[in-house]
């Protein structure tokens, strides 16, 4: 076979389909400036972005420290502390990546995704929060006995002190940064929540919790996990209308737009059953990837690739077209 | 100077005068380039009649804040992460990144949505659609991971409440939303080169196939209508569309 009669064999014909041919345009041609409407374009917007800085700014409020939180929130601060000596924290009952705590995992059916690479980020918010940075700490041998104390009993009777120190933390009260917390049997709990109060208040704790493994640290994993374990943050989330039920992440602080293109992924943690549902984030997730999905493969989905056609839309798109055609 | 004469075989010479290796990898890719990409086709100065509406405006804005945005980008990175916190120049340009970004964004979607409706994937441009869109879901990623590399109190919020979701989906173990360091390179250097190099192929491809061309006058009767030819090229690209395989018939024309 000729290589020109290969050619023509290749080629099929089949029937015209308007959501995905088009008819060769044979219309006028007329002239246009690519690189002037791009420059003028450029200039356009680079004067509308000047505009909007010089009006609006940026936000930029202070980050939360655990020193900061400690100082103005002690009480908060030695709750949280409290459980996550006791591991029942937010981030100790997580599961993966940090930890393993059965049945903590998200799921769709037998769909576990959370297990697939495990845990990478290891966390033990007993050692890693509480009792490892307070062994930094020298010649306080209070401290040392309550260390001391807390590390050789048993399961049971840390246990049995940690619940002593929630009930009496939970009338605590606090004057000028400094806690007080009603006395009760909590053994020597109460000096090393006490202790990591205060050490957290002279900033020490922040500086402990980033460079545990080195120098140069740029990860803020445990020292944010740590504050978002504890209500001082959420407070102040809500005030600015950040929380969940506020259409969350995808506002910023103050009144700029945030991410304003997150609006669907939000939108679903409003609505049933992912606003109530203990697998929300993965269901949140899941409809999001297969509506991705179908946005990129909109092409080749009969009857959505019509909806273009069927709107008519694209006749107010073309109107100076079709006014010149009819 | 003496040339070989199996190179002297060949009949095209390039500018210098010196033989083309028409096998030459270095020159296949040029005569493709140039065969994709004719002088005219890559910038042309003309356009068909029916370019006209304000619509078209939205995706050249959107190279025009995609430029300001990587400027702007720029400057924060050559002074670092905290300059913007405690000068009142780096918190402007902090600003311009912002409001780019926002504007980026804002002229993205119009341009989404208006060649949704044109249904700008006919006429074998589905390649061009399919860059765009996720050209668009990969810049929510740069953008996201800029609002976790502020260093102030939206990025912990942001990142502390992100973290659930990504942890859910297992790629928490990899993508460590309340890491400050890796999420600060995948906004500097990983995702804007993605961006960058899938907005490029996008444009290509649009100057490739050209404008989508309106729908045909009454082009709700207009199914089956004609014939259309496809060429060898467009087969994989036909694999795809289950629904029209079914109809097409394939037939010897000699």
């Amino acid at each position: 076979m000729s290589p020109a009669l290969l050619h023509r064999s290749e080629h099929r014909s089949r029937r015209f389909n308007p959501d995905r041919d088009v008819e060769e345009w044979k219309g006028a041609y007329v002239p246009y400036d690519l690189v002037k409407e791009f420059l003028i374009a450029l200039v356009v917007v680079s004067l509308l972005v000047v505009l909007l800085s010089v009006l609006f700014s940026s936000p930029d409020d202070r980050p939360v420290t655990l020193g900061s939180w400690s100082r103005a929130d002690p009480v908060d601060f030695a709750t949280t502390a409290q459980t996550e000596l006791a591991n029942t924290s937010g981030t100790a009952t997580y599961g993966p990546p940090y930890n393993t705590t059965p049945g903590s995992a998200q799921s769709i059916g037998v769909f576990t995704p959370e297990h697939w690479l495990g845990v990478h980020h290891p966390i033990d918010t007993s050692n890693d929060f509480v009792l490892g940075p307070l062994g930094t700490l020298t010649n306080q041998p209070k401290l040392a006995a309550a260390l001391h104390a807390y590390r050789s009993a048993s399961p049971a009777q840390r246990a049995a002190w940690n619940d002593a120190y929630a009930k009496a933390v939970a009338k605590a009260s606090a004057q000028g940064g400094s806690l007080t917390v009603p006395s009760g049997p909590y053994g020597p709990v109460g000096v090393l929540v006490g202790s990591l109060t205060t050490m957290a208040q002279s900033g020490a704790l922040d500086g402990a919790l980033l460079s545990s493994h080195q120098f140069y640290g740029t990860d803020y994993t445990k020292p944010l996990l740590f504050i978002a374990d504890g209500s001082y943050l959420s407070n102040l989330a809500s005030k600015q209308h950040l929380s969940g039920d506020q259409w969350g992440m995808m506002n910023e602080t103050g009144s700029y737009p945030g991410q304003a293109w997150l609006w669907l992924y939000t939108l679903w943690y409003q609505v049933p059953p992912m606003n109530s549902s203990s697998n929300g984030d993965l269901e949140v997730w899941a409809i999001m990837m297969g509506l991705t999905a179908v946005l990129v493969l909109l092409p080749v989905i009969p009857g959505l690739r019509s909806i273009p056609r069927w709107s008519r839309v694209y006749k107010i798109i073309w109107r100076q077209h079709y006014r010149e055609t009819a | 100077m003496s040339i070989d004469t199996e190179h002297d075989d060949l009949s095209q010479k390039n500018a210098g005068g010196l033989p083309q290796d028409a096998g030459q990898w270095t020159a296949k890719l040029r005569r493709s380039a140039v065969e994709a990409f004719p002088p005219d086709r890559l910038m042309p100065d003309r356009q068909p009649a029916y370019v006209a509406s304000w619509i078209y405006v939205f995706g050249v804005i959107t190279l025009a804040a995609l430029v300001v945005v990587i400027a702007t980008g720029s400057v924060l990175a050559i002074f670092g992460p905290s300059w913007w916190h405690t000068s009142s120049t780096g918190l402007f340009v902090n600003s311009l990144h912002l409001w780019s970004v926002e504007v980026f964004f804002f002229a993205m979607i119009i341009h989404l949505w208006g060649k949704f409706f044109m249904a700008a994937w006919r006429g074998k441009r589905r390649a061009t659609w399919v860059t765009g869109v996720v050209s668009f879901v990969v810049s929510v990623g740069a953008a996201f991971t800029g609002y976790l590399s502020q260093q102030n109190f939206d990025s912990q919020w942001i990142s502390t409440q992100a973290k659930d979701g990504i942890n859910s989906t297992g790629a928490g173990a990899l993508f460590n939303v309340t890491n400050f360091g890796q999420m600060l390179m995948w906004h500097i250097m990983l995702l804007p080169l993605v961006v960058v190099a899938l907005v490029g192929l996008h444009v290509l491809l649009v100057r490739r196939r050209g404008v989508v061309p309106p729908f045909a006058v009454g082009a709700q009767a207009k199914v089956g209508d004609a014939a259309v030819e496809v060429g060898a090229d467009d087969v994989g690209e036909e694999r795809l569309d289950d629904e029209d395989a079914a109809s097409e018939k394939v037939e010897e024309r000699s």
